[in-house]
């Protein structure tokens, strides 16, 4: 190993020359001496009268200055398990690549193992902030294939959970988006406020997430007795609350300064990368596929679409904001004129009859025996439908060769097509910006991955 | 399979300028929705005709893997979207088993790079053209394309205390 | 180490203290990966306040952290990733396996995942539920530190 000696004696002679001190520290701050070699360009550094270290933007800048910086899949602001590999020039980032795999879970494969009825389980982990819109692509995907149409009354309780729910994973997304970029209130206000509307699913479906619920043929139960008391409750407590993100967020020059033409996507780019969702409308495009291939009866209900100018972060968040208040109304509207009637198909070969039936019933045994062991079986064919998701459409290509189990399930996941916009969003941004970014992207990491 | 064929005369407009221009592709209605058969050959010039006739969303590309049952094995299905003219499409084609390559259209519709990716590493199915065709979901070094129906699930013994022994 | 011995019942109090204070601020490791992270998000925010135990700073770091909760499903990509952040933390670190994808596989009994998360690393609890509410896995905590708080200085 180096002579401590010999190293700080060499070190001596570069940093100050002439002094015999064998204990100095040569450490550029504080140094007491300048030694006669300094010059007067590191004086005028040192001093600060000459400011050189500003990043220039300059694209002459030879490849060797590049490194790759790896973030993830482990890291607190890539919202789940979501690995980026960022070559960077200093702070600015000049490429990205997402990759991702992290979480895949064969569910696909799965489908293929369960019966229909049991495919709402796997459908609901897949985006598991916004459970009911996979179970509501799939369940609509299978009833297409089926040729039946749900009563009104089951069509009514599936916009309303959905509406809901997509009320929910929006305090999630703005939750995160706030705690990454630094407003931590925002965290507890949105995990507060999304309580209350788990506690509503948990009376209706049973679990307060991945709950099972839409299921082909309609809902598994009825909506229990009191539930507009409780949904009047949430429509009374969320507006006033969501008073509070206006005023922590809206016009807060920290949060503005850094959301505000960050993360730029352009129309033009969404449209050619598939970017569905609130990232689409932020740029401009007004398509919402409840307004253009409307399901489950939602054309009844009032309610605009959100639209924002500049597709920056800042836009992304407003679009939410303002598409939890065209939810809540289209759940009030859902309260007010919620049909009487079944809640799922009267059909018994597809859906399982009451409880108390099989005890009085052989027919009603037989039927609930065959349901729950064998299964429906579909008929030949194959069909896509498509809802539209908190993140964009989100829809299920099913596939069925006459069999009681899928041929072939194929969610098409907003979050995995999104994806491909970050590269586009965080091209010659800083790397702070990303953590934004990704944010406002709101990628879903059981969607992106199935 | 409850389809039917369309004549050119009850297709939509749009549709029936494709019809015209193709005519080894097959129309045809599944459930209310608009497919299109094309053959592998003519898949790429399909997708340009289609981008240029306003279809200028590609929202999702998947496949199925038919075994034995059809007379091609896999099927590569590519949904089309069309915001002008608020329609959706769908062009599937069909992939044999000792030849799986089709042209990509990620050079038409950039948004299909990834579901392209999916579709390679679940299948096996190779896109031609694609600019970065690696596995995407399984891991770099993994052996075998999962979605195939010849790979099994992969699943494990299971022993429930009660039950018999599991080998 | 063990507690017959004269002399020990120095030794007892050290260690009854130190244990208490590993359970006290017990620093969790952010390894949420899928729907569990989120009920432990949610345990951790406002409702089901989990900074009453001392636990609210998820630490990013691993070397800062001494309890990995693995919330959700390990996939076979995931795997090493786990491992590596496993080794990184310092000792004396505890893990809980949260939810039925982290304890056993789940209902995924495929090939895509690892059917249970003490394939990987070693657990200390189980937490079962898909996903397990905030109530459940705060009582796995709280079983987790009654475990610490029995256990006795290991040199």
């Amino acid at each position: 190993m180096v002579d401590q000696k010999t190293e700080t004696t060499e070190t001596l002679d570069i940093w100050v020359a002439g002094t015999e001190e064998p204990q100095f520290q040569p450490t550029d701050e504080g140094a007491q001496e300048f030694g006669p070699d300094e010059s007067e360009a590191r004086l005028d550094d040192q001093f600060g009268r000459v400011v050189s270290d500003d990043y220039v933007f300059d694209d002459e800048t030879s490849d060797e200055e590049r490194s790759v910086l790896n973030m993830g899949p482990q890291h607190p602001s890539t919202h789940g398990v979501l690995r980026l590999q960022l070559e960077i020039e200093g702070e600015v980032i000049r490429r990205t690549k997402p990759i991702i795999g992290y979480l895949h879970t064969g569910m696909e494969k799965t489908a293929e193992q369960l019966t229909f009825s049991q495919g709402s389980t796997n459908v609901t982990r897949m985006d598991y902030l916004a459970p009911l819109h996979g179970e509501l692509a799939y369940s609509l995907a299978v009833e297409r294939l089926l040729d039946i149409e749900v009563p009104p009354r089951a069509q009514a309780i599936r916009i309303l959970m959905t509406e809901l729910n997509r009320v929910a994973s929006h305090l999630v997304a703005l939750a995160t988006n706030g705690m990454d970029i630094g407003a931590l209130s925002m965290m507890i206000y949105g995990f507060r406020e999304r309580e209350s509307i788990l506690a509503f699913f948990e009376k209706v479906t049973g679990l307060r997430m991945n709950h099972n619920y839409i299921r082909p043929g309609g809902v598994a139960a009825d909506l229990p007795p009191g539930w507009k008391d409780d949904v009047d409750a949430i429509l009374e407590d969320l507006p006033k609350r969501m008073r509070q993100y206006d005023d922590l967020l809206q016009e807060n020059p920290i949060w503005v300064a850094r959301t505000r033409d960050v993360g730029i996507i352009s129309a033009e780019e969404a449209i050619a990368y598939s970017i569905t969702g609130p990232a689409l409308r932020a740029t401009g495009v007004d398509w919402d596929l409840r307004k253009v291939f409307p399901y489950s009866g939602i054309d009844q209900y009032e309610f605009d679409v959100p639209v924002g100018a500049r597709g920056d972060v800042y836009d992304r968040y407003r679009v939410r904001i303002e598409e939890m208040t065209e939810s809540l109304k289209i759940v009030s509207q859902v309260m007010d004129t919620m049909p009487k009637g079944d809640y799922r198909v009267g059909d018994r070969k597809i859906t399982p009859p009451p409880r108390a039936r099989i005890d009085e019933s052989m027919e009603a045994l037989i039927h609930h025996f065959k349901l729950f062991t064998e299964g429906f079986k579909v008929p030949e064919g194959e069909t896509y439908v498509a809802v539209e998701s908190p993140r964009g459409e989100l829809g299920c290509y099913l596939a069925s060769d006459g069999r009681a189990r899928p041929y072939r399930m194929h969610t098409r996941a907003p979050s995995f097509y999104n994806l491909q916009g970050l590269p586009i969003a965080m091209a010659d941004s800083l790397v702070a910006d990303t953590i934004a970014t990704i944010a406002s992207m709101d990628p879903v990491m059981g969607d992106v991955d199935r | 399979m409850n389809s039917s064929q369309h004549d050119a005369t009850t297709l939509l407009p749009v549709l029936a300028q494709l019809a015209e221009e193709f005519e080894s592709v097959v129309f045809e209605q599944s459930h209310g929705q608009d497919v299109a058969r094309v053959p592998r050959d003519d898949w790429e010039s399909f997708a340009r005709a289609a981008k240029e006739a306003g279809f200028e969303v590609c929202s999702d590309v998947t496949a199925v893997d038919w075994m034995r049952q059809r007379p091609e094995r896999f099927e590569v299905v590519a949904s089309l979207v069309s915001m002008q003219h608020r329609l959706r499409l769908r062009m599937i084609t069909a992939v044999g088993r000792k030849d799986p390559v089709v042209a990509s259209i990620t050079p038409i519709w950039p948004g299909a790079g990834f579901g392209e990716r999916e579709v390679y590493d679940m299948f096996g199915i190779r896109f031609e053209g694609h600019p970065d065709l690696t596995r995407i979901l399984m891991p770099d070094d993994w052996e075998g394309h999962p979605l195939r129906k010849d790979e099994g699930v992969g699943s494990v013994p299971v022993q429930f205390k009660a039950s018999h022994q599991v080998e | 180490m063990a507690t017959t011995a004269p002399g020990n019942l120095l030794m007892t109090t050290v260690e009854r203290a130190a244990n208490w204070a590993r359970t006290r601020s017990m620093f969790p490791a952010t390894f949420g990966l899928a729907c569990c992270a989120i009920e432990m998000m949610a345990t951790g925010a406002a409702h089901y306040d989990l900074a009453r135990f001392g636990m609210e700073v998820f630490r990013a770091s691993p070397r800062q952290a001494d309890l990995m909760i693995v919330a959700g499903r390990v996939s076979q990509k995931m795997a090493p990733v786990l491992r590596q952040v496993y080794d990184q933390m310092p000792d004396p670190k505890w893990v809980i396996s949260m939810g039925a994808c982290a304890s056993t596989g789940g209902m995924f009994n495929n090939y895509a995942l690892v059917q249970g998360v003490d394939q990987v690393v070693p657990v200390d609890i189980y937490v079962p539920g898909c996903p397990p509410g905030p109530q459940s896995l705060m009582h796995g905590i709280l079983t987790l530190h009654d475990k610490i708080m029995a256990r006795e200085i290991v040199n």
